[in-house]
């Protein structure tokens, strides 16, 4: 009982039908606070759209969607293009859908080292740092559930690194639940709890290492992609800054 | 104090440039602007309607403009062409309707001109009235509306995923962009419409570092428009509604050409 308490969103056996073909379908899923579940599939396999239809935004065509009353969500998005005539600077950006305390944002900023960015037009922001912008926006909100899609897309591997640092972070200091949305297939966090690996249904789910051991993992992705997939283990003897040099 | 023709002009021109500063805002982060050009040129439909009907002009404007908008909407969905053919198609034919209606009614004898261009200076206290109310209340929603509607304009998604129902703020939207075009005809006509909307905004993305900042700026620019226009028009004879919008032409080449001159010293 305790548990289903916990469960920020739930989907039991949700599928999704539009124009007579099924977008996803048979989707088991549920997010806990503290919880890091990630999902990764092909191109079209239905990410976006189980993200979606957890957070409540579609609605579904048969099974189950149960979300948690008055759930505080935060979003990353996977592209953000703000037209350049909207001036805009990356703290008015903090408190866009929300009003957020001075406080809260420096806080959010400091978490995710973008603090001397604050003052900064969002449009004069280099990909990496509009990222880090982003996530920080969304911990400010101090949610219960932060959804991130493809959070590492055009980053480099030393800011790949630290956006996986960043998020389990997160984690640790505001508590919420975590859903990562992937293309990526090399690389799965290894702090993940759950991975869902999706292909219009549920292929195989389970820890990162048990994913990448399955045959329908294999068989999805091919033998080649299946053995390259790297679960993400960062080293703890020391931990870079976001311009790369070592912290002490 | 309000029995002086040229006193009626100004505060209704004010009235007008309060909002139109802040909408066209919106109007330009949205890239909205040939949107609001097909709206105020359903206008003219509006008017005509409201001649054979018998029914307030206000009125029959502000329910023809939601009625084209919603037309856009069925029709994106029904037809594969393009937002901005179908804007054409809409803002044209909706001229051409109206002034097929006009040429009907040979009973009634309408001052087209006024209508295309503004008669700001035979405003009535009822026209204040009406501006002024309207004006306000498109305000005041546009303040409560603020933050939904700016992150909509940022990104449908964050609001959408965030709960804030991006697709309600761009319904209101619509509502307060047909609304501002029924209320300020009158004073620039269906033609110059958009230009209000547009240029005193415009202008303001020069000086502007807030969203906020943006649209208090395109206001007070507004204001000055409408001043500069309607004492040129008072001084030299010239046309009420064409001189606002040269007005805040003025203003935006001010604008720009500071922001030319120093570039080409950094340069």
């Amino acid at each position: 009982m305790s548990e289903n308490e916990n469960k920020l969103i739930a989907l039991e056996n949700a599928g999704v039908m539009k124009d007579r073909k099924w977008l996803v379908r048979g989707i088991t899923m549920s997010v806990s606070l503290g919880e890091i579940v990630t999902l990764i599939g092909p191109n079209g396999s239905g990410k976006t759209t189980t993200a979606k239809i957890a957070l409540g935004l579609w609605n579904i065509s048969e099974g189950i969607a149960k979300r948690k009353n008055n759930l505080r969500v935060g979003y990353v998005p996977q592209k953000l293009q703000i037209d350049w005539t909207v001036p805009i600077n990356v703290n008015r950006f903090m408190s866009l859908t929300n009003k957020i305390s001075n406080k809260d944002i420096e806080f959010a900023l400091s978490l995710t080292d973008t603090r001397h960015l604050a003052r900064e037009e969002m449009r004069g922001l280099s990909g990496g740092e509009l990222q880090r912008v982003m996530v920080a926006r969304a911990i400010a909100l101090s949610p219960q559930l932060l959804v991130l899609d493809e959070p590492v897309q055009g980053v480099d591997f030393r800011g790949e690194e630290t956006i996986y640092n960043l998020i389990e972070e997160t984690r640790k200091k505001i508590n919420c639940g975590i859903l990562l949305i992937s293309h990526d297939l090399h690389m799965v966090m290894s702090a993940t709890d759950k991975v869902l690996c999706l292909n219009g249904h549920i292929c195989c789910s389970g820890t990162p290492n048990f994913v990448a051991n399955t045959p329908e993992f294999r068989e999805l992705f091919g033998e080649r992609m299946a053995k390259s997939l790297a679960v993400y283990k960062h080293n703890h003897d020391h931990e870079h800054r976001i311009d790369g040099s070592i912290k002490k | 104090m309000l029995d002086d023709f040229f006193i009626r002009s100004i505060i209704g021109g004010i009235g007008v440039a309060m909002v139109v500063g802040p909408l066209g805002c919106f109007v330009i982060w949205r890239r909205l602007s040939y949107f609001g050009d097909t709206l105020s040129h359903s206008a003219l439909l509006g008017v005509a309607l409201a001649l054979l009907l018998q029914i307030n002009i206000t009125l029959s404007v502000f329910i023809t403009s939601i009625l084209v908008a919603t037309a856009l909407l069925l029709l994106q969905r029904a037809q594969k062409l393009s937002s901005d053919t179908l804007l054409g198609l809409l803002a044209h034919s909706s001229i051409a309707l109206g002034l097929i209606a006009l040429s009907f009614m040979t009973w009634v004898r309408v001052d087209l001109m006024g209508f295309l261009f503004g008669d700001i200076l035979s405003i009535t206290k009822t026209d204040i009235f009406v501006i002024w109310i309207g004006g306000l209340f498109i305000l005041c929603l546009l303040i409560l509306m603020w933050r939904p509607l700016f992150a909509a304009t940022v990104s449908v998604e964050i609001s959408e995923a965030e709960g804030l129902s991006p697709h309600i703020s761009n319904f209101i939207f619509t509502v307060m962009l047909a609304l501002v075009i029924a209320i300020s005809m009158k004073i620039v006509g269906v033609m110059l419409l958009t230009a209000l909307l547009i240029i005193p905004a415009a202008s303001a993305r020069n000086f502007s570092t807030s969203p906020e900042q943006m649209a208090v700026i395109a206001t007070f620019f507004g204001i000055c428009s409408v001043f500069i226009g309607l004492y040129s028009s008072l001084n030299f004879d010239f046309p009420a509604g064409p001189s606002i919008i040269v007005g805040s032409l003025l203003l935006f080449l001010i604008t720009i050409s500071k922001n030319l001159f120093f570039s080409k010293i950094n340069n």
